[in-house]
This record gives C-alpha cells, sequence and structure tokens, in this order.
C-alpha cells in the first residue's frame, strides 16, 4: 500500500491534502471536524494585527458560477481576513495543535507592511506551537485597498522585504502565499526566495465579477444594490494554478523551491497533478466548502489506489514527474502529426464534432456520406487540432492518432520524419538557428 | 348482486369516488422549473439534429431547450409554436419514443433521451399560463377561406391563414371545437380541460370564426363552399368506423372504441360512466389501448385486449403496450373474433378462433376459444366517410379511401385543399395533422397572394 505521509519544509502531515486558509480554518469547532475527517493539516484562516477586529460585510460574500446541473465550478468572495479576536484565534490553535499533534497546523498572517506589525505577531504564533507560518499575500479585495494582501504580492520587493523581516524574527518556516493577479509569476516567486522564503504556496483568489443581475444592474454578491470584484476559486481556476506552479517548478531561478499547490484541487487526481508539476502538497477550499470535509477519504484512498497501481510507494516518486515536460512551444516537435479518428461504435451522431470543425476551424469532418447521417473525419483536412476530441460528449470516441514516422499526411502531402525537429530550426522562422548536423 | 367493484354486467360507480380523479391524472405529471433545467441541461445541442428532423413539424428542438436552459421559456414557446401552434396538446399526446426522443442522441448513447415531449410542455405551459400570445395578424388581405373540421389539421391551417391576414370560417359538426384532441385522445394525456383552453389560446388571433354544429354535407354542400370563399380546406378526420364482420356485433354492450372515449372525454363524472366488469377490446392501435386502459381505470375488473396478428404487428408503441400492460390490461395475440356470444340481447361473450401467418397471409386455423365479456370495444381503425362530400367525393380523387393531396396538400379539385387523417399519407397523429394544416395554409396563402 502506497505511503501518502507528506513531509513539507519540514511539517509532517499524514497525507498531502491540507485546507487552505479560508473559512473551513477561522475556528476550532471547523478545524476539529476536518481533521476528524482526515484531512492531513490546515492552514488557519488569515489572521491580522492587534485591536479591533476586522469587518465584514453583512449582505452576501459569494458568488458563483454552475455547469449543468448547478454544478458549482468558479466561487468568488468578497470575504476579509478572520473577524475574530486575535487572542481568541491564537487560544484555539494551541488547543487543537496540541490535541492533534500529527497533522499540519499552519498560521496565516496578514499585517501591515511594516517591520514592527510583524514582529509584534510572530512571537505569538510561535508561542501557540504552530508548524509554520504562511504569509498571505494574495488576498485580491478589500484588505488590499488597505495596503496588504495582493498589495504586497503585486510588488516583488514588497515580498522579498517581508518575508525577510518574517525569516529574521521566527524560527517557523516561511511559506509565502502567491498572488496570480500579476503578469508573470516567476518574479513574486523569486522574490519569495530571495527574501528566504521555505516555501511559496499557490494561488490565491483570482480577481472577478461572476455575474450581474439583469434586474437591477447590479454585479453579484451583491450588497444593497453595489457589487466589488472579489476574488474567483474553485474548478475554473485549477488550470491557471496548474500553470503557475508549472512555472515556478520549471524556472532556473527558483527550482527546488518547495510548493504548495493550490486552486482548484477537487478530486485527488487534481491533487495528484498538482503535485506531478511540482508542487510538494495541496491545499484546498472550495471543494471543501461545496461537499464538506468528507471529500478528503475520496482523496486519499484515490492517491492510494493510483500510486498502488502505477507503483509509486511514496509521494516522492511521482513529485515533479511532470515538470520537465513542460517546455516553451518553441520546443515542442513539429514532426510530431496526429489526426482525430472517430470511433464508429462509440459515435452517437450528435454531430458536435462536425459542426465545430465546419464552422469554426477546418472542415475536416463529414456529415453526410452517402446520403447517410456520418461522421468522419477527412485526413486531408485534419490539422490534428483536438477540437472536436473536446466537443463530443462521448469520453473515449474520438482520439487523436499520431501518424508513424514514414507515414504520409495526407493534408500536407509530405512523409512525417522520424526525426525531432522544433521552430527554432524550422525553415519558416527569420531567426532559425541552423540546424545541427 | 355485488355491488361496487365487482357488478355484473355494465355498471357504473365501481371504484370510490376519490378514486377516479386519481386514475385520471395526468399521465406524465408537468416539469416544475428545476426539472426542466435539469433536463434541459442534458441537450447536446447536436448539428441538424436527429429529433428535429423526426418530428412531424420540425420543432427547432434543440433550440428551444437552449432557451429553456437559459431561462427564456417564453422564447422557447415561440420556436415550438413557430412550426406548430398545438405545441402544447402534441407535447402531451405524441408518441416521443417512436419520433424526437427515439431519435435523440442520448438514446443511442445511453437509453435514455432528453425528455423533449416533457419540455415542450414546460414552455408552451409557461407561455400559455401567462396568456402570452406570439403572433400578430398581418394587414387584411380580404381573402375568405373556409375550413371543415376544427381538429388539430383545421386548426392548424386557420392559425396559420389568419397570420397571414386572411378571414377564416371553420365549418365543425361537433358541438365543441379540438376534433380529436376533444373528443378521442385518452383523458389521462391531456387532463384539466386542456383541449379547450388550447383551442382558446389559438382563436385569440383573431380573424378565425367557429360555426360549431355545421356539417358538411348535411348543412351545407362543397360546392357551396368553393361559391362563396376563395379556397377551402377539408380536415375533417376519419368519421367512419371499421365494421367487424362477426356475427352478434349489433348486441347490447358491444360499441365502438371511439364512441366509448368520446363519452368518457365528456363525462362530468365519470363515477357515472358505466363500464363492464370483463372487457374485450379488439384491435391493436392507439385507440384499443386507450379503450382498454380506461376501461381499466374505470374499474373494470378484467380487460383484454385481442389482436389478430402478433406483438411486433401492433400499431400501438413498444411503450403504449407496456402501458396498458402496467395498467393491468391482459394483452393476447393471434386471435380473431368470430362470433358475440349473446343472451338476452346482451352480450356475455366473444368466440374467437386462432389465426396464423401462412405464406405471408393471416388465416384462421380452425381452433376456437370463448372469452367471458360484457363489454366488447371494436378498435379496429376509423376510415374516412367521403358521404358528406355529397357527390364531389366523385370528384375529388380519392385513393385508399381517403383523399389524395399532393405535398403541399392540394386536392384534385381547384381550390380545394385537404390534411390531416382524411388524406392518405398522413400516419394518423395529431402532430401529422397539425404539420399538414399547416403547410396546407402556406401553400393557400402562396396561391391566394403568391
Ligand atoms: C382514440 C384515439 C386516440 C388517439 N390518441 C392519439 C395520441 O395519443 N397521440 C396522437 O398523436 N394521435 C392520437 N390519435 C390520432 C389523432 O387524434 C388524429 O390523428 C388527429 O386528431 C387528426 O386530426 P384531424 O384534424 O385530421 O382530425 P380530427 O381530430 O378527427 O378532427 C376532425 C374534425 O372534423 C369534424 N368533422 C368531421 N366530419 C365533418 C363534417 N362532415 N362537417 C364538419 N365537420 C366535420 C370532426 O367533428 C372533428 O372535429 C388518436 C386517435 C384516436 C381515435
Ligand atoms: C471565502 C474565502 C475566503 C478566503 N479567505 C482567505 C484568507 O483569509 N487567506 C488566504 O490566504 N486565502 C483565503 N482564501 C483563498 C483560499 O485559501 C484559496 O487560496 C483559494 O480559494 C483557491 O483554492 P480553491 O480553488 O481550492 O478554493 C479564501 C477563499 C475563500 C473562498
Ligand atoms: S482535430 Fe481539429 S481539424 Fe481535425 S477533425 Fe478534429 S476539429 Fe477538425
Amino acid at each position: 500500500m502506497a505511503d501518502i505521509r507528506n513531509n513539507f519544509v519540514g511539517i509532517k502531515s499524514p497525507n498531502p491534502f491540507w485546507l487552505a486558509s479560508a473559512p473551513p480554518t477561522d475556528k476550532e469547532y471547523n478545524v476539529v471536524r476536518a481533521f476528524k475527517a482526515g484531512w492531513g493539516g490546515v492552514v488557519w484562516k488569515t489572521l491580522g494585527e492587534e485591536g479591533p477586529p476586522i469587518v465584514n460585510v453583512n449582505g452576501p460574500r459569494y458568488g458563483a458560477i454552475w455547469g449543468a446541473d448547478r454544478r458549482l465550478l468558479g466561487l468568488n468572495n468578497i470575504e476579509l481576513i478572520t473577524d475574530r479576536e486575535l487572542q481568541t484565534n491564537l487560544r484555539e490553535i494551541k488547543q487543537v495543535k496540541r490535541d492533534w499533534p500529527d497533522r499540519a497546523l499552519v498560521v496565516s498572517l496578514m499585517v501591515p507592511c511594516e517591520e514592527n506589525a510583524w514582529k509584534a505577531i510572530l512571537p505569538l504564533v510561535e508561542e501557540t506551537g504552530a508548524d509554520g507560518i504562511e504569509l498571505n499575500f494574495g488576498c485580491p479585495h478589500g484588505m488590499s485597498e488597505r495596503g496588504m494582501g495582493s498589495a504586497v504580492g503585486q510588488v516583488p520587493e514588497y515580498i522579498e522585504m517581508v518575508t525577510r523581516w518574517c525569516k529574521q524574527n521566527t524560527r517557523m518556516p516561511v511559506i509565502v502565499k502567491l498572488t496570480p493577479n500579476i503578469t508573470d509569476i516567476r518574479y513574486p516567486a523569486r522574490a519569495a526566495k530571495h527574501g528566504g522564503a521555505d516555501a511559496v504556496s499557490l494561488i490565491n483568489t483570482v480577481s472577478s465579477i461572476t455575474s450581474v443581475d439583469l434586474d437591477t444592474f447590479s454585479p453579484e454578491p451583491s450588497i444593497d444594490g453595489k457589487g466589488s470584484h472579489g476574488g474567483y476559486c474553485g474548478p475554473a481556476v485549477k488550470p491557471i494554478a496548474l500553470n503557475m506552479v508549472a512555472e515556478i517548478a520549471r524556472d532556473p531561478e527558483t527550482a527546488g523551491l518547495p510548493i504548495s499547490g493550490i486552486g482548484g484541487v477537487t478530486t485527488w487526481r487534481d491533487a495528484a497533478e498538482f503535485m506531478a508539476l511540482g508542487a510538494g502538497n495541496v491545499q484546498v477550499c472550495t471543494a471543501a466548502m461545496t461537499y464538506g470535509f468528507k471529500i478528503v477519504q475520496e482523496m486519499i484512498e484515490g492517491l492510494k489506489n493510483w500510486m498502488d497501481e502505477k507503483g509509486h510507494a511514496r509521494l516522492e516518486d511521482f513529485i515533479g514527474r511532470a515538470t520537465p515536460n513542460v517546455t516553451d512551444w518553441q520546443y515542442l516537435n513539429l514532426n510530431y502529426v496526429t489526426k482525430a479518428h472517430i470511433d464508429q461504435d462509440l459515435c452517437i451522431k450528435c454531430g458536435r464534432c462536425h459542426i465545430a470543425c465546419e464552422d469554426t476551424s477546418h472542415q475536416a469532418i463529414t456529415a453526410m456520406v452517402d446520403g447517410a447521417r456520418h461522421f468522419e473525419v477527412i485526413e486531408e483536412e485534419c490539422v490534428g487540432c483536438n477540437l472536436c476530441v473536446n466537443v463530443c460528449p462521448v469520453e473515449g470516441c474520438i482520439t487523436m492518432q499520431p501518424l508513424a514516422a514514414g507515414a504520409l499526411d495526407k493534408r500536407t502531402g509530405k512523409i512525417v520524419e522520424p526525426v525531432y525537429a522544433n521552430w527554432t530550426t524550422h525553415p519558416n522562422n527569420p531567426a532559425a538557428k541552423i540546424a545541427a548536423e | 348482486m355485488a355491488d361496487g367493484r365487482y357488478a355484473a354486467g355494465i355498471a357504473a360507480g365501481r371504484l370510490d369516488s376519490a378514486q377516479y380523479a386519481e386514475n385520471f391524472s395526468d399521465l406524465h405529471p408537468p416539469f416544475d422549473q428545476h426539472e426542466a433545467l435539469v433536463e434541459a441541461d442534458r441537450c447536446y445541442f447536436c448539428y441538424d439534429a436527429p429529433c428535429m428532423q423526426a418530428c412531424p413539424t420540425s420543432i427547432d428542438i434543440p433550440l428551444f431547450i437552449r432557451q429553456i436552459a437559459t431561462g427564456n421559456p417564453l422564447g422557447s414557446a415561440k420556436t415550438i409554436f413557430d412550426q406548430n401552434i398545438l405545441g402544447g396538446m402534441c407535447a402531451r399526446v405524441c408518441p416521443t419514443e417512436t419520433l424526437c426522443e427515439e431519435a435523440c442522441v442520448r438514446e443511442a448513447a445511453e437509453g435514455k433521451p432528453v425528455q423533449i415531449g416533457r419540455l415542450q410542455r414546460y414552455a408552451t405551459d409557461t407561455a400559455m399560463a401567462r396568456g402570452r400570445q406570439f403572433y400578430e395578424r398581418a394587414a387584411p388581405t380580404g381573402k375568405r377561406i373556409a375550413v371543415v373540421g376544427a381538429g388539430p389539421a383545421g386548426l392548424a391551417c386557420s392559425h396559420r391563414l389568419s397570420m397571414h391576414g386572411h378571414e377564416v370560417t371553420i365549418f365543425e359538426a361537433k358541438p365543441k371545437a379540438g376534433g380529436l384532441n376533444e373528443y378521442g385522445i385518452a383523458a389521462y394525456k391531456t387532463p384539466d380541460g386542456f383541449a379547450q383552453a388550447e383551442v382558446d389560446y389559438i382563436l385569440s388571433i383573431g380573424g378565425i370564426t367557429i360555426e360549431n354544429g355545421k356539417a358538411l354535407g348535411r348543412d351545407f354542400a362543397l360546392a357551396d363552399l368553393t361559391a362563396n370563399y376563395d379556397a377551402v380546406f377539408l380536415g375533417a378526420g376519419l368519421a367512419g368506423v371499421n365494421a367487424l364482420r362477426a356475427q352478434g356485433e349489433d348486441a347490447a354492450g358491444v360499441e365502438n372504441a371511439v364512441d366509448f372515449i368520446a363519452t368518457l372525454r365528456q363525462a362530468d363524472d365519470l363515477s357515472k360512466l358505466p363500464v363492464g366488469r370483463n372487457v374485450i377490446v379488439i384491435g391493436g392501435g392507439m385507440t384499443a389501448i386507450d379503450a382498454a386502459i380506461q376501461s381499466k381505470l374505470l374499474g373494470a375488473e378484467q380487460v383484454t385486449i385481442c389482436y389478430r396478428r402478433g406483438r411486433e404487428h401492433m400499431n400501438a408503441s413498444e411503450y403504449e403496450q407496456e402501458l396498458a400492460a402496467a395498467n393491468g390490461v391482459v394483452i393476447r395475440h393471434w386471435l380473431q373474433p368470430r362470433r358475440v356470444i349473446v343472451e338476452n340481447g346482451k352480450a356475455v361473450g366473444l368466440e374467437l378462433e386462432y389465426t396464423a401467418l401462412r405464406d405471408g397471409r393471416l388465416v384462421g386455423t380452425g381452433e376456437a376459444v370463448t372469452l367471458e365479456a360484457d363489454q366488447i370495444f371494436k378498435a379496429i381503425g376509423q376510415s374516412f366517410d367521403p358521404v358528406p362530400l355529397n357527390g364531389s367525393g366523385n370528384a375529388i380523387e380519392m385513393e385508399a379511401g381517403r383523399i389524395r393531396v399532393d405535398a403541399e396538400g392540394r386536392t384534385s379539385l381547384p381550390k380545394v385543399w385537404a390534411g390531416g387523417d382524411c388524406v392518405l399519407g398522413g400516419d394518423d397523429l395529431t402532430v401529422s395533422a397539425v404539420a399538414q394544416g399547416r403547410d396546407a395554409a402556406e401553400s393557400i396563402h402562396r396561391t391566394l397572394v403568391g
């Protein structure tokens, strides 16, 4: 049986599934329920500095988008950091860590961008026995207007500075949580590394407006007829998060920097994908908020079953295995030629592949053959783009089949070359290098 | 003698009064909004959708379902009504299992088609409940058209003609409009006075006058219509009933199934409607099934359908046969009636002969069986009655007992169009009658103003 115990920057947990800093981790009550359900760790809901607690809106804080059958695909929130007393949180953190010593308990922090503010809070957290801290440089709403959260996360110099302060003032591991609301995630990640961060975690939420009420013309969620951009999360943001994780994992300047993967993790499969791209573990928020804590059972068993099936004994056996396969476009093999193939036994004749290809792509799928409704790929036209595969409602009905070297590509009339060749050496590239002999 | 359920002979009040309401309630209850949205989400929005091709009125099904899914049920209703102004009735009575839903690709994919009929009902009910009208009449053309028969064919034709600005007068023999929607369709398919509500909805476009109790051949002749109107549409359905040609057919207790159903549809109080304790229905189509099920729902103890060929030859769809079985109706095959057994002028049983196919021909085997029966319904098919055409029947070309029309619904007589059950080439369905009425209206319009 696969061993899924996790060691993330020295913080140990029985599995790599942590709850991200958010409402599920705002109170002892919730966290204890989570641990009972089997979660490996939590990042406590972000604490702010001592003083009058944060105030949240008193109307709706969430907006959402849904797929078929109202399956929640994306959630958006305008909630701020914890609105409970600092001392209450610290007391509960200490109690929980004492009661659940085998679980990871990391505390998320967000205080003003002044060294004294950080110096003040770090010893208080340390005193609880927590395993580490996570610096919330990500929250894109509310706190950023006050010069915190993503206002810091969008300026690499600030990230580096604050990270350094923390490293200088605590023995606890420091995880820097990054905002995706920037153009190139590598810069904040590099800054965190320069500041001495033990790890980065990403992504925090994406700035968003989920919808507009067409009767009131108010953005959702609507607070008395007005809305404010919120932070977007859930399955919809996973592709964004995966890319950002991969970018950091393969950046020579940050290679090897531990990453905690966050963003849309809903199943064991999502988790495995993040980890394959280089994440040492994952954090989950929306999936838990949608289905409750029990989903972790599926995640634990699913991950183990897959690892057993594939012969991965420990997490380290597959963490980062996909990272080397992420490359730049210019290095993709242009001699890799595929053609769509429709399995006629599986085809239910909905015609979606045809109309997608016909209207919007390459006119490479028939609709009628000899007077009968029949969908078949015209290899002379197919560029192998995969659109038909993606719109087909039947899994496995349309597949992409690579042409073997030496075969004829009926579209170009050329024989498929047996060698790898990319854009850097392509004759159409004005900046082409001379191909190696 | 036992009262109530087991009363001998043909008797009323076999059930508790509450039971009648339950038995004759909606066969497929309407979708609520949530159910409609969930079901609408299942539609794949197919290209050149097979369901659409399978619908005799060619409703743009993927589009109307997408409109439901996007919260636009009124737009959806308009998409339906554009092609089929009786979309509400069709949603209830179409044998979708052999039409759109049979063609649904999800039927191929997983044996569970999108429930197109119920979605269609959801959209059309929404529009009708809100009294929403989608059509305005074009400027008056000054043309006057006579329509014979206020069934689905006549109504669809009239509505389309009125849209184009023509004045329409419908002559209808019966006291109520609607044709078999009002007098024939099984009660549990269209409860709560829906047929009349739909007639009102259709007529509210204006420009259509119905003259009830006016029968062609009795009150006026076809020549009167062609003389006084710019065009005539015949949508008189099938007024004749095929004869059984069995001994004793005239005994009390032997009835036409369509008459029984018409009486049932018009009954104010079903507990007063008598039904036999042992009922036999002869036939293998939709009418036989409907008569059998409704006899059972009225409280008949034993209801048996006797059909002279095999299961696979029945006109009733597999779904209809299963529905009958689920209601406790026994279907027996390869039996043809030979003699009604009569005592004191009343039917008490039916002698049937076993049949077989020999060299492709149906023959009696000589072996007989006698079944108890105090009520026997004949459901062996309706036929077109050419007599009211009053001689013009000879002039109008007929074929296989029905009026011959071309693809646009033109008969062999100038100025005269026809559609619905009375013409050859349909499939005796409400939806086909609607399609033919609509298409004839377009043809009339092209001819008159083209
Ligand atoms: C018992 C039964 C159940 C059925 N169930 C279904 C079902 O579930 N689904 C389905 O799709 N189809 C069903 N059908 C078939 C469907 O009802 C018909 O195909 C459809 O009604 C045909 O429409 P129509 O307008 O041509 O004729 P009809 O509906 O028959 O209308 C003809 C009209 O013309 C009138 N008329 C007749 N003669 C004259 C005259 N001389 N002068 C003036 N008016 C006249 C009649 O009174 C009637 O109102 C059923 C039929 C029967 C008999
Ligand atoms: C209601 C809500 C509140 C959140 N509050 C915080 C917070 O206080 N601190 C923080 O670092 N991230 C916060 N997040 C972001 C999550 O920790 C996480 O990064 C994000 O939701 C992406 O993960 P997911 O797709 O699994 O939800 C919040 C998210 C939600 C939905
Ligand atoms: S792969 Fe692209 S081009 Fe080829 S058939 Fe599919 S959609 Fe058309």
